[in-house]
This record gives C-alpha cells, sequence and structure tokens, in this order.
C-alpha cells in the first residue's frame, strides 16, 4: 500500500529510479536537478540502489554513456536541464535513431543568454526534432509516476525510445510535497525486465550505427518517425493500465472546465495548477474559461488536442519560451499547425508569460483570458504574441 | 632519393608471422583505400583480441570505410554513436557490463574486452575529454588511437597529431608557411599522466609487436591506451605499397619510437645499437614534407633526437617503485 | 543473406542494424586494382610476411601453406611484393576485360 510522504520532489524522483532498480546512472550535475543526482549516488554509496554510477565528464559524456550502457541491454537513467540539455543535443538525435530507452528527468531551465537557473521551457523546445517521447508534469506525484511510467513506456517492444520527462525547475524540484510513494514490491511487479531486441554480445555480433548512404536514409528517418507517431498509442495504454492498477488518471491532454469554456489557455508544465484558481476566480465573475494542458508534447497528440479545443471560441496559448524572429512561441506554432486543416477551428492567439523564471500572478492570467475576450470582441486574431508583464 | 633497403627485421620475423591466429574480425572487402595502415592495424588488433569482444568507434575513416550500410567489415559487436565519445561509449558500455555482472545476469569472470578506436583527430582534438574523463574514472576498456596524423577521413586537415613541418590543406605549406607550425602533441604522455596501467605505441610495420602488446593492454588492470602509427598513402603523399616500409622507417629515425609504459615504467620496444636512421630517409618520400628546406630537416631532427633521449632517460630511470 | 543496398521501409531492419557479421565479403573491391600481384610459388618460403601485411586480409592459406591472393578483394597496393623477402610477388597490370 503505498503511502504518503513529504519529500523533496527531486528526491522522489530518486526515489523512483531506485525502485525501478536500473542499472546504470550516468548524468552530469547542473542546477537545479543537482539533488536528483546526488540522491542517486547517495542510494549507490550506502548500497540501496545496485547500478553502476558513472560521474561523467559533461553532459555530452552522459548521454554517450547513457547510449554504450543501453546498448549492452541495461536499464539506463539520465538527468539534465538547459546548458546541460544543450551540450548533449548532438547525442539526443542518436539516442533516438539507435532506440535506446533512456529515461531522462529534465528539470525545465532557461537557456542562456542571459545566464539563467530559474524555470522555463526553452530547454526542451530545442530538443523538438530530436526523436524522444516528451511528457511534461505538473507536480510531485506526476513527476514521480510519470518516471515510473517512463521506463514501461520506452522500453515497450513496440517503442524502444528515449523518453524525457518534463518537470519545472525550483517550482518542482525543490519544493516539499505530500507525495504518496510506492512500496519497492509494487514497482518490481509493475515493471518487467528490460529485455530488447537486439544488443552488443559477442554471442550475437551485430553492427549499430552504419553509415547511412543516400539510398537509406529517408527509409530510416520514416521508420523512426513511425516508432514515435505509434507509441501514442502504448501511452495511452500505460496511462490507464495506471489508472486501473493505482488510481490515479494521466492523460495526453488535460483540461479544467473546459468542456462548456469560450475561452481556453493552452500551457505546459506546473502553471496548470495556478491556472486553475483564475479559472475558478473568473467563473464566479461569470466568465467561461478554462484551462488544455498539453501534456504529451511528443509525439504530438494532434486528434486529442483538435478534439479539445474545435469548439472553443479563441485558444491563448501561453508559451514559456521564445523562438526570437520566427513564430513567437514553439507552442503556439504547433497548435496553429493542428488546428489549421480543420473545418471549424477557433481563434489562436499566443502569450508569452514566465520567461526567465519570472512569476507569473493571478491578475496576469487573467488578463491572458482577457487578451483572449478581446480578439472575440474585435474580432482581430493578433499575429504577434504579447510578452505579459514586459516593461516596456 | 635514398636506395630502398631490404628490411633486416623481416628475417628476424620471417617464420614467427606464420604462427599468427587465422581468425579475422575485421575482414576483407571494406572500403579503405589500397595500402591503408590504419586497416591493416585494425586487422591485426582484433585478430589478437579475438571474438569475446565489442568495439566502439569513432566516426572518422575506419568507422566510414568499415560500416557503409548495409556492409559491415565487423565480425564483432559494433557501435558508432558520434565523433568525440568514443571513449564516453565505452566507458558507458563498461559501467552496463559491471552492473549485468553484478546482478548475476552475466557470469562474473567473463572476460569480455572492450575496445575504443579514435582516429588523431577524434582522440586528441575533439575527443580529449571523453578520453581524460574514462581514463580518470578507471573504466576497464582498451584505447586505440590510429595515428595518420590529420584529419585524413575529410580531406587531410591538420589535427594536433600532425607534426611540425606537416603540409595538410588547413596547415599547408606556402609562400610563409612551413605547413604544420606546432610539434605534434604527446598522447602516451597525457595516458601517462593519468597513471593507467598500460600505454604503447606500435605501428602494423612490427605486427608480433603490436599483437602483444594489444594482449598485454587487454590484460592490464585499468584502463589502456595504445597509439598506432598508420601510415596514410593519399594523406602523407607516399605510394601505397610503401606503407609498410614508411611505418619502419618512422620507428628507425625515431620520429615515432616504439615504447611501453607499464605501471609508469618505460621501456623502449626495440634495440637499435646502430642507432637511429637518418631523417631525411623518411622525410624525403613523403610529400606533405617535399617543400622542406634544410634547415626545416634540422629543426625537426634536433627535436626528434631530444624527444627520444628523453625516453631513452626514463627508461634508464626505471620504475618509481 | 542477399544484400539489399536499397530495402523499401518495410523490409529495413530495426534501427538499421546489420545482424549479418562481416557482410562487407558481399562488396568485391578487386576491381579497384590496376596492378595485380603474382605469386612465384617456387620461390616462396611461406613466411606469411605477405599474409599478414595485407591491410585487406586478401591473402589465403593453402593446404601446403602457400599464401595466395584472393583477387575478388586484392586492391593491388603493392605491400605484399615489396615486404616478400624471397621476392617472389610481382606486380603485373590487370588486364582489361
Amino acid at each position: 500500500m503505498a503511502k504518503m510522504t513529504g519529500i523533496e520532489v527531486s528526491l522522489a524522483i530518486a526515489e523512483a529510479v531506485r525502485q525501478s532498480e536500473v542499472d546504470v546512472v550516468s548524468a552530469y550535475p547542473i542546477t537545479p536537478q543537482t539533488h536528483i543526482v546526488e540522491r542517486l549516488a547517495e542510494m549507490v554509496a550506502d548500497g540501496e540502489l545496485n547500478a553502476s554510477y558513472i560521474t561523467v565528464e559533461s553532459e555530452h559524456s552522459a548521454l554517450s554513456a547513457c547510449i554504450g550502457a543501453s546498448l549492452v541491454g541495461t536499464r539506463v537513467f539520465t538527468s539534465t536541464s538547459s546548458q546541460g540539455l544543450a551540450l548533449m543535443h548532438e547525442i539526443m538525435y542518436l539516442a533516438s535513431s539507435l532506440r535506446c530507452p533512456i529515461v531522462m528527468a529534465l528539470a525545465n531551465r532557461a537557456i542562456s543568454g542571459p545566464l539563467s537557473i530559474w524555470n522555463d521551457h526553452s530547454d526542451v523546445m530545442g530538443e523538438r526534432d530530436t526523436g524522444w517521447i516528451s511528457i511534461f508534469s505538473n507536480n510531485g506525484q506526476e513527476a514521480y509516476d510519470l518516471t515510473l511510467m517512463a521506463f514501461k513506456i520506452g522500453e515497450h517492444k513496440q517503442v524502444l525510445l528515449p523518453v524525457m520527462i518534463n518537470f519545472d525547475g525550483f517550482l518542482l524540484t525543490h519544493m516539499v510535497e505530500p507525495i504518496f510513494l510506492f512500496n519497492d514490491s509494487e514497482i518490481k511487479d509493475y515493471l518487467p525486465l528490460y529485455d530488447p531486441p537486439y544488443k552488443l554480445d559477442p554471442k550475437n555480433p551485430v553492427t549499430m550505427g552504419s553509415v547511412g548512404l543516400p539510398e537509406i536514409y529517408t527509409e530510416a528517418k520514416k521508420q523512426q518517425d513511425l516508432a514515435l507517431r505509434n507509441s501514442i498509442a502504448v501511452i495511452n495504454d500505460t496511462f490507464k493500465e495506471f489508472k486501473e492498477r493505482f488510481g490515479r488518471e494521466y492523460n495526453t491532454i488535460e483540461t479544467y472546465r473546459a468542456d462548456d469554456a469560450e475561452v481556453v489557455i493552452v500551457m505546459q508544465g506546473s502553471i496548470f495548477e495556478p491556472i486553475q484558481i483564475a479559472v475558478d476566480e473568473m467563473r464566479n465573475e461569470g466568465f467561461k474559461v478554462g484551462a488544455v494542458e498539453l501534456r504529451l508534447w511528443r509525439p504530438f497528440p494532434f486528434d486529442e488536442l483538435n478534439s479539445s479545443l474545435e469548439d472553443k471560441k479563441a485558444v491563448v496559448v501561453l508559451d514559456r519560451a521564445m523562438s526570437p524572429g520566427g513564430p513567437q512561441g514553439p507552442v503556439l506554432s504547433e497548435v496553429r499547425s493542428s488546428m489549421y486543416l480543420e473545418k471549424k477551428r477557433p481563434m489562436i492567439i499566443g502569450v508569452l508569460a514566465g520567461l526567465g523564471g519570472r512569476d507569473i500572478m493571478l491578475s496576469q492570467f487573467k488578463e491572458i483570458f482577457n487578451i483572449g475576450y478581446d480578439a472575440l470582441k474585435t474580432g482581430n486574431e493578433p499575429e504577434m504574441a504579447k510578452i505579459v508583464g514586459l516593461r516596456e | 632519393m635514398s636506395k630502398i633497403l631490404r628490411p633486416k627485421e623481416a628475417f628476424l620475423n620471417v617464420f614467427a608471422n606464420k604462427m599468427v591466429p587465422r581468425r579475422e574480425y575485421f575482414v576483407r572487402g571494406h572500403r579503405a583505400c589500397q595500402g591503408c595502415g590504419a586497416a591493416l592495424g585494425l586487422r591485426l588488433i582484433f585478430k589478437e583480441a579475438g571474438p569475446n569482444t565489442i568495439a566502439v568507434n569513432a566516426t572518422g575513416c575506419m568507422e566510414i570505410i568499415s560500416s557503409p550500410y548495409p556492409y559491415t567489415a565487423w565480425k564483432i559487436p559494433w557501435v558508432h554513436v558520434a565523433f568525440e565519445n568514443a571513449a564516453a561509449v565505452a566507458s558507458g558500455i563498461e559501467a552496463g557490463i559491471k552492473a549485468l555482472k553484478n546482478k548475476g545476469k552475466i557470469p562474473a569472470n567473463d572476460d569480455l574486452n572492450i575496445i575504443a578506436i579514435g582516429g588523431d583527430g577524434g582522440t586528441a582534438d575533439i575527443g580529449i575529454q571523453a578520453l581524460s574523463g574514462a581514463f580518470a574514472r578507471w573504466h576497464k576498456f582498451l584505447y586505440v588511437c590510429y595515428d595518420n596524423e590529420a584529419y585524413m577521413n575529410t580531406g587531410v586537415q591538420g589535427s594536433s597529431a600532425t607534426p611540425l613541418g606537416a603540409s595538410t590543406t588547413t596547415t599547408p605549406a606556402g609562400k610563409i608557411s612551413i605547413g604544420q607550425g606546432n610539434w605534434k602533441k604527446n598522447l602516451p604522455e597525457i595516458a601517462v599522466a593519468h597513471r593507467i596501467p598500460y600505454v604503447a605505441t606500435a605501428t602494423p610495420a612490427y605486427p608480433l609487436d603490436l599483437m602483444k602488446k594489444v594482449r598485454k593492454a587487454l590484460n592490464a588492470n585499468g584502463p589502456s591506451y595504445i597509439q598506432i602509427l598508420a601510415a596514410c598513402p593519399p594523406g602523407w603523399g607516399t605510394p601505397p605499397e610503401l606503407t609498410i616500409r614508411i611505418s619502419r622507417m618512422a620507428v628507425e629515425t625515431g620520429v615515432f619510437p616504439l615504447y611501453e609504459i607499464e605501471n609508469g615504467r618505460y621501456c623502449l620496444s626495440l634495440d637499435m645499437p646502430e642507432g637511429l636512421r637518418p631523417i631525411e630517409d623518411y622525410i624525403t618520400i613523403q610529400r606533405r614534407y617535399r617543400h622542406l628546406k634544410k634547415e626545416n630537416i634540422s629543426e625537426i631532427k634536433n627535436r626528434v633526437l631530444k624527444e627520444y633521449k628523453r625516453l631513452q632517460l626514463l627508461e634508464k630511470m626505471g620504475s618509481e617503485e | 543473406m542477399k544484400i539489399n543496398e536499397k530495402p523499401k521501409l518495410k523490409e529495413l531492419p530495426f534501427a538499421i542494424i546489420v545482424t549479418e557479421p562481416g557482410a562487407s565479403e558481399y562488396y568485391k573491391t578487386g576491381d579497384w586494382k590496376t596492378l595485380k600481384p603474382v605469386v612465384d610459388k617456387s620461390k616462396c618460403i611461406k613466411c606469411a610476411n605477405c599474409y599478414i601485411f595485407c591491410p585487406d586480409s586478401a591473402f589465403e592459406e593453402d593446404k601446403d601453406g602457400y599464401f595466395y591472393p584472393n583477387y575478388d578483394y586484392c586492391k593491388g597496393c603493392g605491400i605484399c611484393a615489396i615486404e616478400c623477402p624471397a621476392n617472389c610477388i610481382k606486380l603485373v597490370e590487370e588486364e582489361t576485360e
């Protein structure tokens, strides 16, 4: 029976990794993920976690070592943030194309420059095309649960892809939250042993990572794309099984009072919780508003997103990362692209907020809903995203 | 050009060559150039290492020529990830195998060789960080650097292992340049600085010596490093049939001395009672050096002698213990 | 296994992993050469220099211990001719078809 503990979210994630009986941990410390790797090192040092802990000399080597370990058939975990993720970017593509089900706890932190250790989503947005499964968690319980599910999803025979679980730096990593932690035996039952179809083994020599001449590169990429797209089915099944087994529900799209809403905010990450307060207050004032969270980022849940948005009047996409000189917000451009071919679609407006760790105030959430209402009133869909709280 | 001499050593090793095992794990049909020293080096290494080996290969000549899909010259498990991380991937493999042994999933006494392969580019330059990290963490694996003294695969650009005076496409000899202006980075010394148990230099011109060193490296109690001088006919501007001859000359002139450092103790691999061969024999038959003037060759010779004397001194010093 | 350089998507192996070790032997590099080595068996001392110094492992040993190049793979580099201590390998021009 799971017991509720007040535990720092980073330590809960370390606990999930321990309970998953990983074989290799290969990670480089970076604020704000340090508590995870420190706790894991402690667990290994005390014999609580029987794993090889590689104190790599950079994030690039961290992910490279993860690939090496994964390819000999072991369960691997890593964690990073911001600059570290950017440094391992080259290898991110390879983790996916070599089909290594590495699990990464990504503590979302702003990418330099200017240097920032605070929370936003610019790090994960740079990894959109790397072929990883990417899921957002909103609170400590979700970060813990999703880390466990990540091993199950990634190692599934029809998936075999790396998975990153996003959780907001400082806002989640350093918060002590009440979390139900499973007993070790429940997780032992839940996670099967990792059994890859191919591995580096002298008994069955294979060549991995060949040169992909123009004759086959296209087909190889399509194979990878199909694997990522088809993993939605496994992700949904995993969420369903988790609910039946443990009672907590996860969906690729989470909504709050969005069913009959006229104006919704689409967002990702831990602001899903404070936004619910803003929704409740505005509902009390008579406004039919709601929130929609794009929990699954990759593979992009086109069908589920479109059905949750198509009957709305206005959708304001709240991005926490900027694409300078481009379509402003990454989530904005993807939501617009997803809805483009729908016969019936709402107005889609973009907003940037919470960059570099700046708090989004309750009043600002309401301001954002009102941007949606203004668009409905004037009939103008503004092209440029507005940066909320920008001091001009 | 001096007369090409019949090698004396060939007679010493005449019948010992026959005794090498006939097994091949780096097989024919690969796309290496005619007379490729590196390909021969790898063939000999894996002939010695045997079937219970996992290889990690950095991007470079040897990776490209051996693995164009769907062909593969490898008869052992082999992986290529990226350019600068062969040592890091090897670290992961070693850690994974260790974990599997700890959990009883593979027998603890299974003697598996892990060999990381990189060119001088992937080792000395872009790969130096991963190399240093892997050595510092004391992973039990062998790192082989096939040193053809430039970034050969991409078109003979200079690396930090390019010798002084060599012309490459990024250190070209010109009206005001003698080519590479810096001395060759001393990678074996960098390996020794990490105090790893076994470091050696080798070249395919001395095949039995190379294979013996591979065996010693694989038996070492910690990380090991072997640097193999790999003559490159297109990159050095030498005829393909002279690959072995020129590698032998590099050793005989002292340009690439063969030695081992076992637990800090230096040991030169060859007795050369007649002293070093004149460096002109080696330099003047390579197109990459043809622009050099007498004073440049003098400078190179002096430095080669200085480095060689240093090795002799270190050998005399014996072990630090 | 028949080697297929242009597989269809559904024929493409998982992660383009090559499962046949040594599949490079399907690729005959023998047509690279312009000069080919010819061994004079009468002079050969069976020292195996040619065998050990060939970067393409092209030399094969017969039942009597003599070594002969396999012209399917020999690239004609000429190392064998230079390294033969008995001077029994000659490089001759490859005949045009």
